[in-house]
């Protein structure tokens, strides 16, 4: 039986480790992740769960130690934000390096300067050339669902790579929605015990993170691409059991109103829901628009990408992040470049929103539509490198 | 997840190690790092009064103790720091150029 609760996004994917019964936790708090290792460290003072939590002095330490201890056979997570994300970044390649299935609750923040504790992807689209498996959540109820199949995808023999889930900061961390939980048993059940081939404490004497040698390096790096490659049948894998578990359904993307669409937005994490309610407007006034979220951002799902956005006159990306590149966000050069190989391309363009947790409201939203829509009745594509939300532009 | 004991130079990417793990200890033992040196210290074992100022010191763990007894350099593993030369009160280690 499925037990009906009302948890913000940070207490349900402490839940979510509550319930797999983490080995160790080893986490710094920074806002708005805080209440994730909170909440779970009173789970441990309550003994509702065996896990090993430590209370480290940095982010950088946090990282460090759930690797080693997933390298001696533990399950291992953290939760961070912003430049917590930041300050694990020289782990982060660790951690995917060194093949260990450490998973993090990413609550999602901007990274300074100026100094702001609100909602962007600067600090987890920063770190998507790290190695790690994204996945992004619109919701709690995802944010939950994702954290448990997350390790079930990153402890997989054939995979072996850290998976970071995402959700927005504040907007889904610290608000109370209806929630649909597993019973502990269930979860305990999907998520197994992880029990590596060999590890540091698994009787015979190994060594982790030896020094690799360019006779040597090359053959690592293509063995993490190759799993990279790989996993996504193990992501659609685990995406299928859990949906027979629960009747949650979930794929690399969500396709809403997309099948006889002209027009789209794609986006990730909460703006998603906005842009689901926009586009219901707009369907109302007779508009043929669309939304394909994104769930699963690395490994990016090309293939998939290309064909869902084929049949489109125009397309916007929706960037919660600027990479400073001057022509794009980092989401809007990855559809791009899936739709190169079209014979008949949709005309894109890029959109950077919301930076620093400004504000996505159903007007910004509008204001991208109907810039579609101009590009579809003149036939012109104009600027391909925007901003909305932001005075003055 | 790919383990082996031994890495070779003509093992493809699926047969190396993930991530270069690797299924024993002690594997720098068979490494020779000594050829990164470029000075060198000598031992002079009538001068040396086993006083043991110096084992400790050495950083790659290249001053053998056997029963009980100081011998040579492992000069397989030594890279010429020359904190042994500086620590022996006695001028039973000598350090000059290492000639090559």
């Amino acid at each position: 039986m499925a037990i009906r609760e009302r948890l913000s996004g940070n207490e349900a994917v402490a839940v979510a480790f509550k319930q797999m019964d983490l080995d160790v936790m080893a986490a710094y708090p920074i806002t708005p992740s805080t209440e994730v290792p909170q909440y779970f460290s009173q789970f441990v003072a309550d003994g509702v769960v065996q896990t090993e939590f430590v209370a480290v002095e940095s982010e950088h330490s946090a990282m460090s130690a759930c690797i080693s201890a997933a390298a001696a056979g533990a399950r291992a997570a953290t939760a961070t934000s912003a430049c917590g994300l930041a300050l694990m970044w020289e782990l982060l390649y660790v951690a995917s390096g060194s093949r260990v299935p450490v998973t993090l609750a990413l609550i999602n923040r901007a990274l300074s300067a100026p100094i702001n504790i609100n909602n962007d992807h600067s600090d987890s689209m920063g770190a998507r050339d790290s190695g790690w498996i994204q996945i992004y959540s619109e919701n709690n109820q995802e944010a939950y669902d994702n954290q448990i199949m997350s390790v079930r995808i990153a402890e997989h023999k054939d995979i072996m790579l850290p998976v970071m889930v995402c959700q927005d900061g504040f907007i889904t961390s610290h608000a109370i929605e209806n929630i649909e939980l597993l019973e502990d048993d269930a979860v305990a059940k999907f998520v197994g015990t992880y029990t590596p081939q060999s590890s540091l404490l698994g009787g015979k004497p190994i060594s982790v993170g030896p020094l690799d040698t360019p006779q040597f390096y090359f053959e690592h790096a293509y063995q993490r691409a190759h799993a990279m490659i790989e996993s996504k049948k193990v992501i659609l894998d685990v995406f299928k059991e859990f949906a027979d578990l629960t009747g949650r359904a979930y794929g690399l993307f969500e396709e809403y109103k997309m099948e006889d669409a002209e027009c789209a937005i794609v986006v990730l994490n909460s703006t998603a829901g906005t842009a689901k309610y926009v586009c219901d407007e707009l369907r109302a006034q007779g508009k043929k628009v669309g939304v394909l979220k994104l769930r699963v951002f690395r490994p990016f799902p090309i293939d998939e990408i290309k064909k869902a956005l084929s049949h489109l006159k125009a397309v916007a990306v929706m960037d919660k992040s600027d990479c400073f590149s001057a022509v794009g966000g980092p989401v809007f050069a990855d559809v791009r470049n899936a739709c190169y190989d079209l014979e008949t391309r949709p005309q894109i363009i890029n959109f950077i929103y919301g930076l620093g947790g400004r504000d996505v409201r159903v007007e910004d939203l509008k204001h991208v539509y109907s810039a579609l829509d101009e590009i579809v009745r003149t036939g012109h594509l104009g600027k391909i490198y925007r901003h909305v939300g932001v005075r003055g532009v | 997840m790919i383990y082996v004991k031994d890495a070779r130079l003509n093992q493809t990417w699926n047969e190396v190690s993930h991530g270069g793990i690797m299924l024993k200890g002690g594997t720098s033992l068979e490494v020779n790092t000594g050829d990164w040196r470029t000075f060198v210290p000598s031992w002079i074992e009538e001068k040396c009064k086993q006083c043991f100022l110096c084992f400790p010191v050495c950083a790659d763990s290249s001053i053998i103790i056997e029963n009980g007894k100081r011998t040579d350099f492992d000069f397989k593993h030594c890279k010429g720091c020359g904190v042994c030369y500086k620590v022996c009160p006695f001028d039973a280690i000598t350090f000059e150029k290492e000639d090559k």
